[in-house]
């Protein structure tokens, strides 16, 4: 491994054999939560229709950098970024930018499920409504099509009635993830979307991210490595605001440049 | 070991011996109350309590022109209270992060939260009654609004305040724009606790006698024009309580027993829906 690779990696450039399209460029990326810079100049590159993992470990902003993609952020005054997030040849961070479109075309799943308090075919149309205007049975199709990508489908396709809230913790997340699938977005952000899951539920979850990389750029936070192994293609290892190593995930984890990635993903810190 | 265990055991005794104690002087009273409300009131209730007007001193009569006024001037009130209070609970828990505006608000409203309602019942007569030129049931509607909108508002922010952020960023992350987040997620998980405030804002005028008697003042007869003075049972209660006249002592009790009842039962349903709404 030589120094030009290296140096390459830690510009952010996605390296490696299968290097797709670029989806989303951060560049010279800082945040602050008030005086408290959480994000030390992030460059990196969130490549198209595949998998890219946030690793490292709790308070590092992995999850800060994931609320910048949609300006999730923007909604407590006390938060700010500077630098450039540019999707779809446009710096989000701009002020001008239509935040709700923004959102309609960057989808997010969150650690908690979210249902809303409507029943579950509400729940998927809601989003819908928003942005299309379909007759009665585009929208059934609609909400078929969402909760068959999610793996819901035949679980819930006799009580779509029902209220979200009912269901289970698993069936929960599916729901949401379905939910944000049903807009079409480009980007899916998941934010450790199965820690608070049984492993049956992470499973399926998991076979569900693959599926969907197919069709989607998606941007996953997680605190399990062996998830991040399993599904990513891309791998960010971040440590107190800044991004220490990025790269292919085989790479990151058979043989990492930085002793402090190798420390973190072999247990012996963090 | 076994002498410290044994004071635990008898630290927690007392306690528990003091706080039941406590309950019961409380419960007490209030069954006292309700007893002699019972007994003095009950024997009141027939079917000419609901049917007659207020009499004069000496012949039959009933209750109903005041129970009809204090419907009419409650229903008013909470018309007019609770939008308001219900848009400035919003504004308070989902706008007002920023700017001076939400705390100021909000102080004030702590303060009409705890004025006594005579104060209220002076303003509205002062400024409403006094320019109009006669008492009316507008008025008294007025007052009782007045009484209305802080406890809206408090229990619609408290209430909106219980919905965790994770919600209003899901529905944020669609894309949705804030007024249809507000509408269509935040509000209508809360639905239950703000009804239950409104019904609780509802018990608390429907005994408000001060409040009405600079207002609506009251009126012997029929009446249900809200531009004209309205009988209404606590000023009615208040009157009659106050006379020398022992039938209209009676209905004065058989009022009070009605009043009360209700309230009895708005609580009884604000506490069901509630719970029903807790588990979220």
């Amino acid at each position: 491994m030589n120094l030009d690779i290296a140096a390459s990696r830690r510009e952010g450039a996605a390296p490696g054999k299968h290097a797709a399209a670029m989806k989303i460029a951060v560049r010279h990326l800082d945040f602050f939560y008030g005086n408290f810079q959480a994000l030390k100049d992030i460059n990196l590159d969130v490549a198209q229709r595949r998998v890219t993992a946030f690793i490292g470990p709790s308070g590092c902003g992995k999850s800060t950098l994931l609320r910048t993609f949609n300006r999730m952020y923007s909604l407590y005054p006390a938060q700010r970024a500077t630098g450039e997030i540019v999707f779809n040849g446009r710096n989000v961070l701009d002020s001008g930018v239509d935040l709700n479109l923004l959102r309609a075309r960057v989808g997010m799943v969150f650690q908690k499920p979210t249902p809303f308090p409507m029943s579950i075919y509400d729940n998927i149309a809601f989003g819908v409504r928003l942005y299309e205007k379909l007759s009665q049975r585009e929208m059934d199709e609609r909400v078929e099509w969402a909760l068959i990508k999610a793996a819901m489908w035949d679980e819930s396709k006799d009580k779509l009635k029902q209220s979200g809230m009912a269901l289970s913790g698993g069936q929960q997340q599916r729901l949401c993830i379905a939910r944000a699938v049903s807009v079409k977005p480009e980007v899916l952000l998941l934010d450790e979307p199965t820690s608070a899951l049984d492993p049956i539920s992470t499973a399926k979850i998991e076979e569900l991210i693959s599926e969907l990389k197919n069709d989607y750029t998606i941007a996953i936070v997680t605190h399990n490595m062996q998830q991040a192994a399993r599904v990513s293609d891309y791998t960010a290892y971040m440590y107190l605001g800044e991004l220490i190593e990025f790269g292919a995930t085989d790479e990151i984890f058979l043989r990492p440049n930085r002793k402090e990635t190798e420390d973190y993903i072999t247990g012996r810190f963090g | 070991m076994g002498s410290l265990y044994s004071r635990r055991v008898f630290v927690n005794r007392f306690n528990l011996a003091m706080s039941l104690l406590t309950m019961a002087f409380g419960l007490a009273f209030l069954f006292w109350i309700l007893t002699t409300l019972f007994l003095a009131g009950f024997h009141a209730f027939s079917t000419d309590l609901f049917t007659q007007m207020t009499p004069p001193p000496g012949s039959k009569g009933g209750l109903l022109n005041a129970i009809v006024g204090s419907l009419l001037m409650a229903a008013a009130g909470t018309l007019i209270g609770t939008p308001v209070g219900i848009f400035a609970g919003i504004y308070l828990a989902e706008y007002g992060s920023r700017g001076w505006l939400a705390p100021c608000t909000r102080f004030i409203n702590d303060i009409l939260l705890s004025a006594p309602s005579i104060v209220i019942g002076l303003f509205i007569y002062e400024v409403f009654v006094f320019k109009v030129g006669h008492f009316s049931a507008w008025a008294g509607s007025l007052a009782l609004a007045l009484i209305v909108i802080p406890v809206v508002i408090r229990t619609t922010e408290n209430m909106l305040r219980l919905v965790p952020d994770s919600l209003r960023e899901a529905a944020v992350a669609l894309g949705t724009p804030q007024w249809k987040v507000i509408v269509m997620v935040t509000l209508r998980s809360v639905r239950a606790g703000i009804i239950t405030g409104v019904l609780l804002a509802v018990a608390r005028i429907s005994g408000e006698t001060a409040p009405l008697l600079f207002t609506a003042l009251n009126n012997q007869f029929w009446s249900v024009d809200l531009n004209a003075p309205m009988a209404n049972l606590p000023v009615v209660i208040f009157q009659f309580a106050m006379s020398p006249y022992a039938d209209w002592q009676t209905l004065a009790w058989a009022g009070s027993l009605l009043i009360t009842i209700a309230v009895l039962a708005l609580n009884v349903i604000a506490r069901t829906l509630f719970r029903q709404a807790a588990p979220k």
